[in-house]
């Protein structure tokens, strides 16, 4: 991690080994630390060898859905004389998620490297990066970083002396969760209302400014200059459980643990080093109750779940979750779950784009409901009817925000129902949602 | 995204309207044209421009960008809407946003909140202090849940680790 404690001796430091080491921000101090090798490498290479050697890697989409990134690429029409773009998701808003703030803060030439490689794969000569409205911060580093790649021929009309154009251009959001929705995200760069779209047709047929595009997250695009410059089997070889999930992921902890921060693991680390070694486990008389380890839109896992599960895409999903962003959030025994999932709900409810009636309304009453119930006027009956909402809510919509929504919700009350009913019985004194 | 702010005290004479792109401004808005193939996709840019020189989006500026952009007010209208970041009232001169969401919330932002409305004088949520000087509203993750609790100030500050111990040496920078 290197920021804000130094890294654990458990990590695997590939993306964050420069993390809070300011020298590595400029041009100058990243080349110094090999960097843009990847890029000069990736140039002499043919753009479909630099698409096969990411399909080789295992590298799968670190922004959530754990989409293989290599095969991604391969979707791009080829010789269709069209232009294209590559577009980087810098709109990190999934609760518990805060890692690609932390790549864009210390190591923005990382990123904007991935990015021109990524392009070159992809036959683009234009990437624009999407960077939530709220990072005021990563935005001035990378503008600073941008303007020197500029400068020094990393980017521009002929990239290091390549004869390739690769632009890359900062475009800044406005405050609105669902812009981190791929079809929303191009709809805003556009100077749309961030609605996400019907699919298909799908990005790599007609994505931004209805042109071929693939879209890509931070993370994602900055680790590409590794497997250039180290190979597919090195990254490949970096997997402790399943062969499907290779390379490192940051794991961006944060609730009740001794040392929330970021934490790079290989895939496959069990989540109880994670919790317990990395993160100095609970504060001292406590006990975990709950992870939800993906950002929050993933199902809630007891704690007996998080401590056997393998840390990959495919242990998490035997854990009964999803590895999702990789924001863990962590809740010890003091938590009350169901103020939590209310609380979670309250969130989908606000960002709700409202397009669909099941996500427009299912959000709204379910946070209602829920808030009734804290409030102590809850009845039997609204937890059967909050599991009935949920299932409407879940894969009718547009987008998957409505299932979001529901997913904590519908594993909050399978898992901690004895929560919920202490607040119905009147067990346990109510509480006044909200501040 | 923050709750839209629906009070606050007038920054903005009744005066007759000095355009926000001319000079400078306008060169600017001019040069990022050449970075886009249509000109709707500068309006979210061109938008930040309006809030930076002004504090919030007034409906003439609507009407400016509109033109500029060659849009219609009404759409440009729709989509200030639907981005929470810009203002469509007055706030005051500093405008705090504060993160609720869940992961903070574990780790006591609401108290933070409570901390914040009290220090500033705000008392509630979305309203400017007397004097002028405060607008608080709820933010939701601000993508730092590492450092509870984040928050926003004008756009611009963005400040970890905020407690109910230190909000108040925080917001005396804030004159
Ligand atoms: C409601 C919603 C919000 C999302 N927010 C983000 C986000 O903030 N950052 C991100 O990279 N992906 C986000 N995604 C996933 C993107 O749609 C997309 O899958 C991803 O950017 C693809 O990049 P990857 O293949 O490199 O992971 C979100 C998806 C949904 C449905
Ligand atoms: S599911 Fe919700 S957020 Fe997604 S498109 Fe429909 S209304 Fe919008
Ligand atoms: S929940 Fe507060 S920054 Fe993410």
């Amino acid at each position: 991690m290197g920021y804000p404690h130094p890294s654990h001796p458990k990590e695997t430091v590939v993306l964050s080994q420069y993390f809070g080491d300011a020298g590595a921000r400029s041009y100058e101090g990243w080349t110094r630390r090999g960097g843009y090798e990847g890029l000069r490498k990736a140039l002499g290479m043919a753009p479909d060898a630099i698409v096969e050697e990411v399909k080789a890697s295992g590298l799968r989409g670190r922004g959530g859905a754990g989409f293989p990134t290599g095969l991604k690429w391969s979707f791009m029409p080829k010789g269709d004389g069209k232009p294209h773009y590559l577009v980087c998701n810098a709109d990190e808003s999934e609760p518990g998620t805060f890692k690609d703030r932390e790549i864009m803060r210390w190591t923005p030439h990382a990123l904007i490297e991935g990015c021109a490689i990524g392009a070159f794969a992809i036959g683009a000569e234009v990437c624009y990066i999407y960077i939530r409205g709220e990072f005021t911060e990563p935005w001035n580093v990378m503008t600073a970083a941008v303007a020197e790649a500029y400068a020094n021929g990393a980017l521009g009309t002929n990239v290091f002396g390549s004869g390739k154009r690769i632009e890359v251009i900062l475009h800044r959001g406005a405050g609105a969760y669902i812009c981190g929705e791929e079809t929303a995200l191009m709809n805003s760069i556009e100077g749309r209302r961030g609605n996400p779209r019907i699919k298909p047709p799908f990005p790599a047929v007609a994505g931004l400014f209805a042109l071929p595009t693939t879209i890509n997250n931070v993370e994602t695009l900055a680790a590409v200059p590794q497997i250039m410059v180290r190979g597919s089997a090195w990254y490949k070889g970096l997997c402790l459980g399943n062969p499907k999930s290779t390379g490192t992921k940051l794991i961006s902890v944060c609730g009740h643990v001794q040392r929330p921060g970021n934490y790079e693991i290989t895939m496959g680390t069990p989540m109880k080093e994670l919790i317990y070694d990395m993160c100095g486990g609970m504060l001292p008389g406590r006990t975990l109750k709950a992870v939800i380890p993906g950002g929050s839109s993933v199902p809630i896992m007891t704690a007996e779940e998080a401590e056997s599960c393998v840390t990959d895409y495919e242990g998490v999903v035997a854990a009964g979750s999803m590895l999702g962003s990789g924001g863990m959030i962590v809740m010890d025994d003091t938590t009350d779950m169901v103020y939590q999932i209310w609380r979670l709900a309250k969130f989908y409810a606000h960002e709700s784009c409202a397009q669909c009636t099941q996500c427009r309304e299912g959000t709204s009453w379910t946070t209602r409901i829920l808030g009734r119930i804290l409030e102590g006027q809850g009845t039997q009956e609204d937890l059967d009817l909050l599991l009935d909402l949920s299932h409407n809510m879940t894969g009718t919509t547009i987008c998957v925000l409505s299932d979001s929504c529901a997913t904590p919700i519908v594993s909050g009350i399978r898992k901690f129902r004895g929560e919920f009913e202490a607040y119905l019985s009147g067990a346990r004194a109510p509480v006044l949602a909200g501040v | 995204m923050t709750d839209r702010v629906e009070q606050g005290t007038a920054r903005e004479p009744a005066a007759a309207w000095e355009p926000v792109f001319q000079g400078e401004t306008l060169a600017r808005l001019k040069a990022l044209f050449e970075k886009y193939p249509t000109k709707r996709a500068c309006l979210l840019p061109a938008l930040w421009m309006v809030q930076e020189a002004r504090g919030w989006i007034p409906e003439q500026a609507i009407g400016e960008v509109a033109e500029v952009l060659e849009l219609t007010p009404a759409y440009v209208k729709g989509v200030v809407t639907f981005y929470t970041m810009y203002h469509t009232h007055p706030v005051g001169r500093h405008f705090i946003q504060v993160c609720t969401t869940s992961p903070c919330g574990l780790c006591g932002a609401e108290d933070t909140l409570r901390a914040i409305l009290r220090e500033t004088g705000c008392g509630e949520l979305g309203t400017t202090s007397p004097d002028g000087r405060f607008t608080v509203v709820e933010v939701e993750c601000l993508g730092a849940c590492g450092f509870p609790t984040p928050i926003l100030v004008d756009d611009a500050d963005f400040i970890e680790s905020v407690t109910p111990a230190n909000a108040a040496g925080i917001l005396a920078r804030y004159p």
